[in-house]
Order: C-alpha cells, then sequence, then structure tokens
C-alpha cells in the first residue's frame, strides 16, 4: 500500500515540479477558488492564459471565506515574496494598495475600456487614488430568497411582494409543520440576512447612512430597532437547530424539501444545480421581500502586486486583460452563479436566475441603488465589519433584544473605528 | 536521581566546550525564533499596528482596548474553564483507563491503539464529524429519537452556556488516550514487589492505589500536566472546526481571538497585546512548576 | 527499561473484572464513534448523506469518493486529488523531524550528563519555547525567512519545524537520560572516551524507546501542521494544506464524503506510525519521560 503511493505520488509530484519553476512569464495566483466548480471556473483562465504562452502557478489556499489565504498573503509579502495577482474581497484591496503593494493597472484598463463597462460602485473597490489596482471578476449579491417551488403550491402560496407577505407566508408554512426559513447559524450567514433586511426596512438611503458612512445617529435609529425586529422574527421561523450549520446543508433542506426558504447569496443556486434542479420549476429565486430593486454586492476581484521584472509586468497585464475580457466572464460567471463584473456581456449562456441577475445589476447600476455587502466586507473595512458581525449574531442568538442591540450597535461601530 | 555533577573532575579543555558548543544552535535558534519573536510581539502590543507591523508608538491604548473588549473577557473566562475541566477530565479518564488496562486484560493489544489514535488525526475533518455527532438535528439525539428514547435531549452545541463544555468533550476524545499511555507506562515501571508487600499487609485494592501507586506516579502527572496545558493554551483547529467561535461568540478562546484580531479584523496591535497577556499567563503558571521540577533534580 | 512490570500484582474478583471490561468497551466506542462517522460517510454517495442519514451505515455502498480525494478532485485549478502532495509532506516531515530528534537527543545527552553553570536555565528556557503560540510568530518568522531567501520552500519549513519543535524532543530525551546511570559515563570518560564516542557507544544504543516516542510526536504534530504550511510552503504545500483546500469552501458546494475520505488519505501515514509503533511507544513512555 505504501510503496504504492509512494511511486505514484513521486511521478506526479516530478510533473508537478517541473512545470512549476516559476519565470519571468509566469503568473503566481493565490486564491481560495477550490470547491470543484469555482476551481473548474478558474481553469478556464488558466487555459486561455496558456495559449498566450504565460504560465499559470497555482497558489490555492482556502478556508473562513479567504481568512486563510489573506494570512498567507500577510506572510509573503512580508518575506518579499509577493504573488502575482491575489483573490480578493473590497476594502482587503484599498488596504493593500494603501500599503503600496499594488500595480498600476492604468495602462490595460484605458486600452480595454474598463471605466465604461464596470459599474461605478465596483470601481470603487478596483480603483485606489483614481488608479485600477484589480481587476474584478464577478459580481455576487446577497439579498436574494431561495425557495422550495413544490412547498409554496402545495400549500397555495404565491411569490412574496413585501416584507409581510413575506411575514404571512413563513408563518403559513410554519403551521403546515415544515420549517419556514432554512438557516445556518454561523455570524456571516446571519449578518447575510441581515443585507437584506436592513435594505427592506430603509431602502439604500437608510443602508448608506448607516452602514456605509457609519452615522451613529442612524446607526441607534428607531428603523435599526425595526431592522433587529425583523431579524427576530426571521429567528422565530427558524428550526431549533440552525446553530453552526453549514449554509450548504440548509440549501440542502430547501432542495429536498424539509424548508421552504433560504436568504442566501447567489453562490446557493450551485447547491441546486448540483443537486438537478431547475431554475423556476424546481426552485425559485427572488430578491427579499421589500428590497426590489436595490442589489447589495460583493466582487472577487484579483489584486495585481507590483513587480520589478518588465517581463512579468507584461504577464501580469495580459493577465488583467484575460480576466476581464467578455468571454472569461461569461464562462466564469455561469458555472460559479453569480454575474459578470461588467454590465456588456451578452447573457445568452446563463440560466433564468442569472439573467434576472444581470438585469437587476445593470438597472441598479444605473439608478444608484447598488450598495456594496455589509455581511461580505463591501461597506467597510474588516474591524468594523466583524463588530457588527458581534451584534447581529448576539441579538440573533437571544443575548439582547432589538433595542439593546441597536444602542449596542453604535458603540461597537465607534470602537472598532 | 543525583546525577548532576557527574564527570565534572574528568574534563580536559576540549572537552570543556564540545558541549556547549553542541548545545548552542539549539540555544541560538531558541533566543532568536522563539525570545526574540516574543520581544517583537510585546513591541507590537505598544504599536498603532493594523493590517502590518507600524513602529508608531501608542503605549497602553491596546491593552485599555482590549479589556474594554467583551469578546476578550468571553475567551479569557472560557480558557479557564475549558482549560480546568479538559485537564481534569483528561486525568481522571486517562488514569482510570490505565489502572484498567494494566489488570492483565485480554485484548489489551487492540485496544490500546483505538484509544491512542485521535492523537494521529488533525481536527481539520474530525471536527466535522464531531459537529455531525453533536447536532441534536442529525446526530446522537436524532439516533436516540430513531431508536425510541423519544425524550433524550442533548443540545448542548446548540445553548449559548453549554456549547464550551462540547468542545472539552471532543479535545477529552483527542488526547485523554494519550495520557492513558503515559499512565500505563508509569505504572508498568512500578515495582511490583511494593504491591505485594502491601498485599500481604492486608491493603485493600483501592488503599492499594490510592496509599502507594498513584504517589508512585506523580512524575507521570506532572508531565501529562505540562503536555495537556500546552494543548489547552494553543487550542485553535478545535474550536474552528467544531464551533467557529458560536453560537454566537459563546466559545471563542484567547487562541482564536488573537488570530481573529491580529488577521481577519487587521488590528494587529490588539492581537499582540491580547499574546502577551496568554504568554505572561502561561509563564505565570508555568514558572513554579518549572522552578519546583529543576529543583527536585540537584 | 526491560518490561518490569507487565503484569501486575493487584488480583481482582470477578464482578470488577466484568465492570472493568465493560468501562474498557464502552471507552473504546467512544473513541470510535468518529471513526465510524467519518468512514460511514466516505462510503456513501453524497445523496445518503445531505439526504440526513449521517449516522447510518450506507445504504448504497461505494469507494468513488476515496477514488476522487486521492486523484480527481481540484485541489486548485488542477484536478490532482490529495496524491501530488503527499511526496511535498514526507520531504518536509522526514528531514525535519530526523534533525529535531538528533538535536533533542544531543541537547538531552548534554543538559544531564554534562551539566554546567545555568545549565537547568536554559533548559527551563527550551521548555518554556513548547507553549509559544504559533500565530504570534508567523508575521517575524516571515521576515526572517524573506531575510535568508528560504521564504516558501520545503528548506524554510523544515528549519521553522525543527526550531518549534526541540522543546519537546529535548523534554524527552533529558528526561529519559536523567534516568540513566551516570557511573557508566564516568567510567566511560575515566577510559578515555570522548563526548561523541560516549553518545554513539553508549547513550545511543539505549535510546531505542525514547527514540520512538520523539518520532511518533514530532511526526504527529508536523504532519498535521497547517498555519505554517500554508504560509511558508510556496509552491510545495503539504497534505494539510491540500486536505484544507479539498474540505474548506466558502461559496462552493461541499462533497462531504469525499472530505472525509480525504481526511482519512491524509491521516492514513500518522495512523500507520501510531498502530504500528504504538506498543513501543508506551514501552518508551514507560521507560523515559514519565519518569522524573
Amino acid at each position: 500500500m505504501r510503496g504504492y503511493f509512494g511511486r505514484k505520488t513521486a511521478i506526479a509530484a516530478a510533473l508537478l515540479a517541473s512545470t512549476g519553476i516559476a519565470q519571468a512569464e509566469d503568473v503566481e495566483v493565490l486564491h481560495w477558488w477550490t470547491s470543484g466548480g469555482e476551481a473548474s471556473a478558474l481553469n478556464v483562465l488558466k487555459e486561455d492564459l496558456v495559449t498566450k504562452e504565460i504560465g499559470w502557478i497555482d497558489m490555492p489556499v482556502a478556508g473562513g471565506g479567504g481568512e486563510a489565504a489573506m494570512t498567507t498573503l500577510r506572510a509573503r509579502v512580508t518575506a518579499g515574496d509577493a504573488p502575482t495577482a491575489v483573490q480578493m474581497l473590497g476594502f482587503d484591496i484599498q488596504d493593500w494598495a494603501a500599503e503600496g503593494q499594488l500595480a498600476n493597472l492604468d495602462t490595460v484598463a484605458a486600452e480595454e475600456g474598463w471605466d465604461a463597462v464596470v459599474p461605478v460602485a465596483l470601481q470603487a473597490f478596483s480603483k485606489f487614488d483614481g488608479n485600477w489596482v484589480a481587476a474584478p471578476v464577478n459580481v455576487h449579491s446577497t439579498n436574494w430568497v431561495w425557495a422550495n417551488k413544490a412547498i409554496l403550491d402545495e400549500l397555495g402560496i404565491a411569490q412574496p411582494a413585501d416584507w409581510d407577505a413575506f411575514v404571512a407566508t413563513m408563518q403559513k408554512v410554519k403551521d403546515s409543520g415544515k420549517t419556514a426559513l432554512a438557516h445556518g447559524g454561523q455570524p456571516w450567514q446571519e449578518a447575510t440576512m441581515f443585507d437584506g433586511v436592513v435594505l427592506s426596512v430603509g431602502g439604500v438611503e437608510f443602508y448608506r447612512k448607516a452602514f456605509i458612512d457609519l452615522d451613529p445617529e442612524a446607526l441607534g435609529s428607531d428603523q435599526m430597532v425595526e431592522v433587529f425586529n425583523r431579524m427576530g422574527t426571521l429567528r422565530s421561523f427558524v428550526d431549533d437547530n440552525f446553530s453552526g450549520r453549514d449554509w450548504n446543508l440548509a440549501s440542502a433542506m430547501v432542495i429536498n424539501g424539509d424548508a421552504a426558504f433560504q436568504i442566501m447569496g447567489d453562490w446557493a443556486k450551485g447547491e441546486f444545480l448540483k443537486a438537478g434542479k431547475v431554475p423556476g420549476t424546481d426552485f425559485l429565486c427572488f430578491r427579499v421581500p421589500g428590497t426590489q430593486g436595490n442589489v447589495s454586492f460583493n466582487s472577487d476581484q484579483f489584486a495585481m502586486f507590483a513587480q520589478v521584472d518588465p517581463a512579468a509586468q507584461a504577464a501580469q497585464g495580459e493577465m488583467a486583460r484575460a480576466i476581464m475580457s467578455p468571454g472569461f466572464q461569461s464562462a466564469f460567471n455561469v458555472v460559479k452563479g453569480s454575474v459578470p463584473a461588467r454590465t456588456d456581456v451578452p447573457n445568452d449562456a446563463f440560466d433564468a436566475c442569472g439573467k434576472q441577475a444581470m438585469a437587476e445589476l445593470a438597472e441598479a447600476s444605473a439608478n444608484g441603488t447598488l450598495v456594496g455587502s455589509i455581511a461580505h466586507g463591501h461597506a467597510n473595512r474588516a474591524a468594523v465589519k466583524n463588530a457588527i458581525y458581534d451584534v447581529v449574531t448576539a441579538n440573533f442568538n437571544g443575548e439582547y433584544d432589538a433595542a439593546t442591540a441597536a444602542q449596542n450597535l453604535v458603540n461597537a461601530v465607534e470602537a472598532a473605528q | 536521581m543525583a546525577n548532576h555533577s557527574s564527570g565534572v573532575d574528568f574534563r580536559t579543555g576540549l572537552q570543556e566546550w564540545i558541549p556547549k558548543l553542541v548545545l548552542s544552535p539549539s540555544l541560538a535558534a531558541m533566543l532568536v525564533f522563539v525570545y526574540g519573536f516574543i520581544a517583537f510581539t510585546i513591541f507590537l502590543s505598544f504599536t498603532d499596528s493594523k493590517m502590518l507591523p507600524s513602529y508608531d508608538l501608542v503605549g497602553l491604548e491596546n491593552y485599555a482596548r482590549l479589556w474594554n473588549l467583551s469578546s476578550w473577557w468571553v475567551a479569557v473566562v472560557n480558557l479557564f474553564i475549558f482549560a480546568s475541566l479538559y485537564i481534569l477530565i483528561c486525568t481522571v479518564i486517562g488514569l482510570m483507563l490505565a489502572i484498567f488496562l494494566d489488570q492483565k486484560i485480554r485484548g489489551e493489544g487492540i485496544l490500546r491503539p483505538i484509544y491512542l489514535y485521535p492523537m494521529a488525526l488533525s481536527f481539520i475533518v474530525t471536527g466535522t464529524a464531531w459537529k455531525w455527532i453533536l447536532d441534536p438535528g442529525i446526530g446522537i439525539e436524532n439516533s436516540m429519537h430513531l431508536w425510541g428514547w423519544t425524550s433524550f435531549q442533548f443540545n448542548w452545541i446548540k445553548d449559548r452556556d453549554m456549547a464550551i463544555y462540547t468542545v472539552v468533550i471532543a479535545a477529552v476524545w483527542q488526547t485523554s488516550g494519550f495520557v492513558m499511555a503515559m499512565f500505563l507506562a508509569g505504572l508498568r515501571g512500578i515495582d511490583n514487589e511494593i504491591l505485594k508487600a502491601a498485599q500481604i499487609d492486608g491493603a485493600s485494592n483501592f488503599s492499594l492505589y490510592r496509599r502507594i501507586v498513584i504517589p508512585l506516579l506523580r512524575p507521570a502527572f506532572l508531565s501529562a500536566f505540562v503536555i495537556l496545558a500546552h494543548l489547552a493554551v494553543k487550542s485553535y483547529d478545535l474550536i474552528i472546526a467544531l464551533t467557529g467561535g458560536g453560537p454566537g461568540r459563546a466559545t471563542e478562546l484567547p487562541a482564536t481571538f488573537m488570530y481573529s484580531y491580529t488577521f481577519t479584523r487587521n488590528s494587529m496591535g490588539i492581537g499582540a497585546a491580547s499574546a502577551v497577556i496568554m504568554l505572561m499567563t502561561i509563564a505565570a503558571i508555568m514558572t513554579p512548576y518549572l522552578y519546583a521540577e529543576l529543583k527536585e533534580k540537584t | 527499561m526491560a518490561m518490569a512490570g507487565q503484569d501486575t500484582a493487584v488480583r481482582t474478583g470477578r464482578i470488577t473484572r466484568l465492570f472493568i471490561y465493560g468501562i474498557l468497551l464502552v471507552f473504546a466506542l467512544f473513541y470510535l464513534m468518529p471513526l465510524f462517522v467519518v468512514i460511514a460517510n466516505s462510503l456513501k454517495p453524497l445523496s445518503e448523506i445531505t439526504g440526513g442519514n449521517m449516522m447510518a451505515l450506507p445504504g448504497v455502498w461505494t469507494i468513488e469518493p476515496w477514488r476522487q480525494a486521492w486523484s480527481v478532485a481540484q485541489i486548485g485549478v488542477e484536478p490532482t486529488g490529495l496524491r501530488p502532495y503527499f511526496l511535498n509532506s514526507i520531504l518536509m516531515v522526514v528531514p525535519a523531524v530526523a534533525i529535531s530528534t538528533v538535536l533533542g537527543a544531543l541537547n538531552g545527552y548534554v543538559l544531564t550528563k554534562w551539566s554546567f553553570r545555568g545549565d537547568r536555565i536554559i533548559f527551563g528556557l527550551l521548555l518554556f519555547s513548547c507553549f509559544i503560540p504559533f500565530q504570534i510568530v508567523l508575521i517575524p518568522m516571515a521576515t526572517v525567512l524573506g531575510k535568508i531567501g528560504l521564504a516558501g520552500s520545503i528548506p524554510g519549513l523544515i528549519l521553522v519545524h525543527v526550531v518549534y519543535g526541540i522543546g519537546f524532543s529535548t523534554l524527552y530525551f533529558r528526561n529519559y537520560y536523567a534516568s540513566f546511570p551516570t557511573e557508566l559515563v564516568r567510567a566511560a570518560m575515566i577510559d578515555g572516551a570522548g563526548f561523541f564516542r560516549i553518545f554513539w557507544r553508549i547513550m545511543l544504543p539505549v535510546s531505542g524507546p525514547i527514540i520512538v516516542v520523539t518520532v511518533i510526536w514530532q511526526f504527529t504534530n508536523i504532519w498535521n501542521d497547517f498555519l505554517f504550511g500554508a504560509s511558508f510552503g510556496g509552491q510545495t504545500q503539504p497534505m494539510t494544506v491540500a486536505l484544507n483546500n479539498l474540505v474548506q469552501s466558502s461559496t462552493g458546494v461541499k462533497e462531504y464524503n469525499v472530505h472525509f475520505a480525504g481526511a482519512i488519505l491524509a491521516a492514513l501515514p500518522t495512523l500507520i506510525v501510531y498502530i504500528v509503533a504504538g506498543r513501543f511507544f508506551v514501552r518508551g513512555l514507560m521507560a523515559g519521560s514519565v519518569k522524573g
């Protein structure tokens, strides 16, 4: 047994080593897209670069939604050995740019006309001091509800149009003996629901004031108390067993017909598709009731770290160009469940939910109702984001009531700034 | 064991410095990579470091902020609960299993590796298995219900006040077998003549163990304590895999707190301050032990 | 170091023995339970797991998850499975264990048989180093590795593991050698034997059991390390990093059966070490480390 292992690995590793030697025309990519679908989506980019004779050195580090990769990155940068491109979210890009570590992509951006096709709300993260430093790959949005159509049909429930209808619908499901809302009790999942609830209470204006400008008055307002009240309402529709559950097991509850709804970002679609479900027939996707027209987003981007060698710079530029090509944007996002980061990509390859998401993104971008997700680090820096997590989670788990939560939110946000 | 000043008379010039030369690489590595880094961390705790180290001093501000954070208090209290229960239960179970296994048990050769193997596995995935077992909806509680015991309830992992105890269960699972091996080794090292003599004097089995055997195991207790204490303080994977610090933040430990502030919340200064407090606590507990342990050998 | 008391002098009655066997079996089940969950779920199709039967035996038995984990599953962009990472781990573990064991043996020898002023303080310093939380050394270690050009390489990883392994290996050897009769060392000195000659001829031949203990301990810790491997491994990521990439995914589909199969594959070397060397392990502990 061991001999078998040894020989096979030796050969495989030798092959790996021979292709893994860094050359100037290689790009080294640190990312956390390691699950089957995501990784094969990224492979599209790799293959594309290979045709341009640019080698790909893979550096995957999964865990904690990129937390492990960010720790690795810090070790690599400290050791003076930064990768070429790093998958990054929101404010992390700005923080690394502020440290002076990122490359300037303005030449490529100008040639390709990125300014015209990327939503301005995204550019806020991809640019630092007016210069492009990162290439956005996708846009996820978080204010989605995923519903089991069979349950709704059986109970004769229509897709709820506003918050009150949503609550009434969930009550009906609960009365029927099924779980109304599938939820996994992890801070980030609670915060993901929080995104949608905040929008449902006060729309983008309140959202911006409270969570982007961090206005203490808005944070402690009656509207915020109402937000926490609604979180309490959601809590009452969750089964007893929610704590610690992975989000995909919550999705499985909806897929298997044990629960009617899940509030989760669009990556949940992958679970439904993987289980052989068809959008519109087996499951429904719609915005959190009361947030139609608003989109809370997060965007995966490749931040480009400054290179000294001109050949490495050229390879990096090519990579940025390839990421932003409509072909890759479409191919990648069809698999990933998200939508392209540029708004001019044809939607032919996308399914019904994907087409809807693309249309809504373009619309929200045009109307100025596209806001960064609180839960996924596109509204605030890490310290504030986690402070918000603390309060949302503590409230959701019954540590204190809505009024106290609003007050604690003001304090926690202030302390974290 | 009074062997300390052995061989002094026989050393020649060369023999005098060879031992020190042999020891010096380890010592140098230790001074740089452990004590140098601790000094660096202490320095960081007085700076306003956020994402990367910064060199702007801010005095004691990080410590003040740290002690104002309720989650830090939770983490500290949890460590005390966790460490004391973990060390105590592992020691009790380890000692009990060792004494039982020492009774000429058939199948000892099979039982011993079964008790020991958890130490070989990393928590990256056994954590998931534990999470499922402890989950009332899919784990033990559910199985008991399926077997007809419907009133059975075991939902600690979902309970803010009880979740830390489920962490203890999983941690005990991992290391109590190892502690058993240490005690078993200690038991096997005890001279049977002593026991026989005591039995002739009419001592019962219970008093035999209480009066004679357990006191003789003192070195094993001390070694077990060092190993368990260091594992308790460093417990990180366990929390991440089992509860992720939840429900809410109810099972944070200083190690997860420190990691989260240093690396995911970009507050390296506060993270460093928490590390310094952790190290001071360890030093406060370990120094008397080390002192006693080393003094005895003279 | 002989097996002095394989059988104890304690006599027990029949009921007591039944009770003892009962307790031992209950604990065996307790220890085996997670392994059962891991193995049972690694042999089912994913639909059975998400269907909610996580504690049950497979309805349909399949070894497909094992094949997936070993050679097909996506680790990064390449669908290589865990296979290629195995060698990386071996290349890192073997030298790191060997070097830290040799250093531990030499240190233990010096500290017990060639004692000098301040040796106890040095031992105290070494022992305290076992307690340093690895999270805090990450950034300074990265700086040092970058400066000496070992960042992102196997030699760098070996250095890190040796440095943080010396504390425990020294502890084990020191306690073991402390109970070794110093008279023999002294007699050899009178005969004119030097430092290394005594170590080679007298100490090493009796060190078998404690070498086993140290090797098992170091092997397990280094093999299972994730933090250093992910931070300093560069392109030569060890097995645990690959396993982590396999099982951790925040927004991807979770194939629990493949994860569990991968977990066992990644743990096989340590499991084999424990099962094969387990008997010597207790013997080694007995002979040394738990004695004062």
